[in-house]
């Protein structure tokens, strides 16, 4: 990770349009991953980081150049992509290409079926978008607490805790489908 | 705050007594869904949607300047004589 010179922090924060670019070229692959772990889709992930960039160019003034450029644009993109996913309904995000990917996937842990897979990620639409956000970061991609923490402005345990209520909810909407994980 | 604590407990007290559940839901999370390439990259260069979308952006007038000027615009209607004053002030 390139690490920004104050010089170009400086004049990103007075509203230099190359700076901003520079800082756009060093961050995009960055912010775009971190989309992507939230909302699991390419196409939306790219819209999603242009989207964050326009509201990081918007919000330049309010920069403070002592933080770090990565985690502020981490914090925008996160709520960007929370403000997407309370806008979705739960039930669309499964497509089929998803579903046939999801049976058809072998490099899947063996002793969990097909179909216990397939219910599982549509539970997982299911959950409330802060609890599915905590709950795929932290389980999924195995993000560290303190990075989500941060991007989330909570704390590490406010963390755990949505981590932990998400797997309650997954198993209870599992077991309300006759399936005991 | 004390009820936060009492939660707290109580969900650390859940925890441990369902830790092995928990494991297996973890488990069958990282089973459904799938997990993202640590060199996952855009398909395209994201920099001119950017710029697009700078150029596209209105210019956003507060709304303390639109009440300002609809107050001078009915000042100006109900006494057409303090017109020229503004002009002159101008």
């Amino acid at each position: 990770m390139p690490e920004s010179s104050k010089n170009v922090l400086d004049r990103f924060r007075q509203g230099d349009a190359d700076a901003f670019e520079t800082l756009f070229r060093e961050q995009q692959a960055t912010v775009f991953r971190w989309i992507l772990r939230i909302v699991r889709n390419a196409a939306t992930a790219e819209d999603l980081t242009v989207e964050t960039f326009m509201r990081i160019f918007r919000a330049h003034a309010r920069f403070d150049t002592a933080r770090g450029f990565e985690p502020w644009a981490r914090r925008i993109a996160t709520h960007v992509a929370l403000d997407w996913l309370r806008a979705r309904k739960p039930e669309s995000e499964i497509t089929p290409e998803m579903e046939s990917l999801l049976t058809a996937d072998t490099t899947c842990d063996p002793g969990i079926q097909a179909e216990i897979r397939l219910k599982t990620a549509q539970a997982f639409t299911r959950l409330p978008p802060r609890l599915r956000m905590a709950a795929v970061l932290a389980v999924v991609d195995e993000q560290p607490h303190k990075v989500i923490a941060e991007s989330l402005g909570i704390t590490v345990t406010a963390v755990k805790l949505r981590v932990f209520r998400a797997l309650r909810l997954l198993r209870k909407d599992l077991e309300q489908q006759g399936i005991r994980p | 705050m004390t009820q936060n604590r009492t939660e707290m407990n109580l969900n650390s007290n859940h925890e441990s007594e369902r830790a092995p559940e928990l494991e297996r839901m973890k488990q069958l999370l990282k089973a459904a869904v799938p997990r993202i390439a640590a060199d996952a990259e855009p398909g395209r260069d994201l920099w001119p949607d950017v710029l697009r979308r700078i150029d596209r952006e209105p210019v956003k007038v507060p709304w303390f300047d639109w009440a300002l000027a609809g107050g001078l615009v009915m000042l100006a209607a109900a006494f057409p004589s303090v017109i020229p004053v503004f002009l002159y002030y101008l």
